[in-house]
């Protein structure tokens, strides 16, 4: 958008870039087993698919075990507040097209406290990639039912369940208007790698909800491992076929479910760039 | 509440400060006027007038308004139209309240000299905002019913013209046109100057131009035979083309001046005008606005679009601003450029969304959890919005700090005839750090507070902005070394940026001195000239740079004062109490301090300041 979008164009690293080119030196503070070690050897390994050097990379979250990816990449990281991940990468996509953006949340921070933002993230269809690692529970607070928690999970802050329907995030995102959703899962790091690539090539807000087991605050999420499988059927650009396979699976089918074809917003760039002191002109008598 | 602050009360009697202070409102009358207000004059000439043109919605009392300001403006008088209306969106009542004046008007008078109703419906509930007295001229129209009570009670010449009627004898002609007319001529603005208006803001058909033209024309001859309206001495036709602009106008161009290429924002009274006037206006100079889904997201859309590097900015009121605060505290923490507009409306909560009130200056200065230094900014008068908001700008991206901008609802969507402003483009200059600059600390300790900031696309200096108490490197960290050496460097690069003399308005030498800010400047300043007339001299301190505050430039400024009051409107004493928990003001300070949504009048002020001085 200004001097800033160019100024890098014709950077580039000149070591071939491997998936360990984006990773950081810093140790990720997750608890042993956490799911989402794995999403981030997916995320670095689909970076370097993509082959974007780690500068023209930001990864942006919010607040939660999944939100503290950011710093853990080598790419540009923005690390801001509870549930607004996506509206700061809406404002970084739009502001500067040239980057790639890749934004990470969790189900507490993108389905809860940024549930609005995930409506109209999806509606608005900014080419931007959203990875939302989901293991049905908050667990930086250590322990509290979220927007997918099953309805009878017991918990000190919702004794004998919340009672609650669990959201669909998938049925959401293509209802919303999402051009991209997938589901992956944690325990299969190179298949969920492939899909976010898949995620990051495809024009427009792709969604790829990741099965991220949480073992401190749900052990029993060890045995995801059984239960989930590749997608019985292949990726459509038919929304209302998308809607049934979604509506009726098992909710551990992994792959790319649905891949449209909306054009991205902002529909058109305007080139025009008039001098700031035209702008003057309508207000003189 | 100290009993130094309870000045507005006893003066002012509550609500009925406008027209109460009779004392004040007689003095400021004379000094108007001269003594010609009190005699029973045919046509007399002043340095200013003031119209009211009242009717129901679609009326056209609006754009007879506007036509009436543009016109005189042609004729080489300055001006202002200050826009009010019932709560309806469409439908209720609305009145044009427009003072044109030989000098530049931001502020407006204690009373009207004319008030001219299309019809009578629900005109009534405007008795506080339009003020008359004895020597108004109110004219109606007898086919749409009597005056209401209120004003017929005011002793105000009562006069008939048939408005409608005469429109109907000219087909395809409006009664506003008429009205128009009628205003115009007994304001004394020369017919040239309002046919020109009309046919440059003519979109339709030449018939119906020419219809409307006759009916402007019948309006003027139908002014013959009413008297006592004062008529503007002659103006003088300026040299260079002075503007007409809304201080919402005003501050998104002073915006887009300052450097700011995107802007995220979610509709709300009184600051869409602002954002509507941007959107095409960006979009001219390689920008973008983007409406968000609500504030929550605007805020952060701007910051993730200045953590690209582009100067970004929101504009919103109260109910926004509140929404917003979390995300100007992560602004502040991770360092990042904003600027948020805030177009002040009665509070708190829903308020009065369409009236006025500088009721969130106390919020502005302190509502963020956290010790979060932030610039607060307030425009002092409608051409100022320009200026001050480009000045924000340009602090925002220079201290990579939050600022925020007090405008209101009477600046944002009133109209002025304002000098040419000077063609300063300042693009905003950011401190940006240099491709692989070696051992690269987002947020290292300088000396002036302020750290060189990585651009994402920049190759061998990558970071994690964050919102988390971070390293100098910008890893998240409680640690106390990090923590205290963070909130210095935040603190320090505020204060020890240079802001220079723009930091108030301060005019006269006096030992009583007057603080103010925000669009009560104009009312103030008014008041303060005034005075001078009678012999009272005053000190007047208009705070632009409201935070962090200058304690030594305010010093400095108030050298040789005994006396201090600060007026301001809002029902806490906010300023007030504000300047008195950072400075220690001389003397004994008091207060004058009422809330919206009437607008503070010169009258009232200079009636409070003279009952401050006798005390």
């Amino acid at each position: 958008m200004n001097d800033v979008a160019t100024m890098n164009k014709g950077a580039s690293c000149s070591p071939p870039l491997t998936h360990a080119s984006y990773k950081s030196s810093y140790k990720p503070i997750w608890c042993p087993g956490c799911g989402d070690y794995s999403v981030l050897s997916s995320v670095t390994k689909a970076f370097a698919k993509v082959g974007v050097p780690p500068h023209r990379i930001a990864v942006v979250s919010g607040i939660g075990c999944s939100s503290r990816i950011p710093a853990y990449t080598s790419c540009y990281g923005f690390h801001g507040v509870h549930g607004r991940s996506l509206a700061a990468a809406t404002g970084l996509k739009v502001a500067r097209p040239d980057l790639t953006v890749l934004v990470a949340s969790g189900d507490g921070d993108g389905y809860s406290i940024g549930g609005n933002h995930f409506l109209h993230a999806c509606r608005r269809n900014v080419d931007l990639t959203y990875i939302v690692m989901d293991n049905h529970v908050y667990g930086m607070t250590k322990g509290q039912p979220s927007p997918t928690t099953e309805p009878d999970w017991d918990s000190k802050l919702s004794p004998g369940g919340t009672g609650l329907r669990p959201f669909h995030p998938l049925v959401i995102a293509l209802a919303s208007g999402a051009n991209f959703v997938a589901r992956a899962f944690s325990g299969d790091p190179n298949g969920t790698a492939d899909i976010i690539a898949e995620a990051i090539r495809h024009p427009g807000f792709s969604f790829v909800e990741i099965l991220s087991p949480c073992v401190t605050f749900r052990p029993e999420q060890r045995e995801w491992k059984q239960l989930a499988h590749p997608a019985q059927v292949g990726t459509t650009d038919d929304p209302a076929r998308a809607a049934r396979y979604i509506m009726t699976d098992d909710g551990f089918n992994t792959g790319v479910l649905y891949a449209g074809r909306r054009a991205p917003y902002p529909l058109d760039r305007p080139d025009a760039r008039d001098d700031v002191t035209t702008l003057k002109e309508e207000f003189a008598l | 509440m100290s009993e130094q602050s309870t000045m507005s009360r006893p003066l002012a009697g509550g609500n009925a400060a406008v027209t109460g202070g009779a004392c004040g409102v007689d003095i400021a009358m004379c000094l108007e006027r001269g003594m010609a207000a009190k005699a029973a004059p045919a046509r007399r000439t002043a340095s200013s007038v003031s119209v009211a043109l009242a009717g129901s919605g679609g009326s056209g009392v609006m754009t007879a308004g506007t036509l009436l300001l543009s016109a005189a403006a042609k004729a080489g008088w300055y001006g202002l139209m200050v826009r009010t209306s019932g709560p309806q969106i469409r439908g209720g009542e609305a009145a044009a309240l427009v003072r044109l004046s030989r000098t530049p008007v931001d502020t407006l008078d204690d009373r009207f000299d004319l008030l001219l109703a299309i019809d009578w419906r629900n005109i009534n509930r405007f008795a506080d905002e339009i003020p008359i007295g004895a020597s108004c001229v109110v004219i109606g129209d007898p086919d749409e019913g009597e005056a209401p009570e209120v004003y017929k009670a005011t002793g105000a010449r009562m006069v008939a013209r048939p408005l409608k009627k005469t429109a109907k004898g000219i087909p395809g002609s409006w009664t506003n046109m008429v009205a128009l007319g009628l205003a115009g001529a007994l304001a004394g603005v020369p017919r040239d100057a309002l046919e020109a208006a009309v046919r440059e803001s003519w979109k339709r058909s030449s018939d119906s131009l020419a219809a409307n033209l006759a009916a402007l024309a019948a309006g003027m001859a139908s002014a013959a035979g009413i008297e006592g309206m004062p008529t503007l001495v002659p103006g003088d036709a300026p040299d260079v083309k002075r503007w007409l602009i809304s201080g919402n106008e005003a501050a998104g161009l002073g915006a887009i001046r300052g450097g700011v290429r995107f802007v995220a924002a979610y509709p709300i009274t009184p600051a869409t005008e602002m954002l509507e006037w941007m959107a095409p206006a960006l979009t001219k100079v390689g920008g973008t606005l983007l409406q968000a889904e609500d504030e929550l997201a605007s805020v952060n859309m701007i910051i993730g679009a200045s953590y690209g590097g582009v100067p970004a900015l929101t504009a919103t009121a109260g109910p926004g601003l509140s929404l917003m605060t979390e995300g100007i505290g992560l602004a502040c923490s991770a360092e990042v450029p904003i600027v948020v507009v805030d177009v002040m409306r009665g509070g708190p909560s829903t308020g009065i969304p369409a009236k006025s009130e500088q009721s969130d200056l106390s919020f502005a200065v302190n509502g963020l959890h956290g010790d979060a230094p932030r610039i607060v900014l307030a425009p002092t008068s409608i051409a100022d919005c320009l200026a001050t908001t480009q000045w924000a700008v340009e602090l925002a991206e220079a201290t990579q700090a939050p600022a925020i901008v007090l405008s209101d609802q009477f600046m944002g969507q009133s109209r002025a005839v304002i000098e040419r402003p000077s063609d300063v483009a300042s693009p905003a200059r950011r401190l940006v750090a240099k491709a692989n600059a070696p051992d690269y600390k987002r947020y290292r300790d300088t000396g002036s507070g302020v750290s060189p900031m990585a651009i994402p696309g920049t190759p061998g200096i990558v970071y994690t902005a964050d919102g988390l108490e971070h390293s100098e490197a910008g890893i998240p960290s409680s640690q106390v070394r990090d923590h205290r050496l963070q909130l210095d460097k935040r603190e320090r690069k505020l204060m020890l940026h240079d802001y220079g003399s723009r930091w108030a308005d301060v005019e006269g030498g006096a030992e009583c001195a007057v603080i103010t800010f925000g669009s009560s400047t104009a009312a103030v300043r008014e008041a303060v000239a005034r005075l001078a007339e009678e012999g009272v001299k005053l000190r007047l301190v208009a705070v632009r740079l409201l935070a962090p505050l200058a304690p030594a430039k305010l010093d400095q400024a108030l050298r040789g004062v005994t006396r201090v009051l600060v007026i301001e409107q809002n029902h806490g004493a906010q300023l007030f109490r504000y300047l008195r928990s950072l400075h220690n003001l001389p003397g004994t300070p008091a207060s004058f301090h009422r809330p919206g949504p009437l607008p503070l009048r010169p009258g009232e002020i200079a009636s409070a300041i003279l009952e401050w001085r006798g005390r």
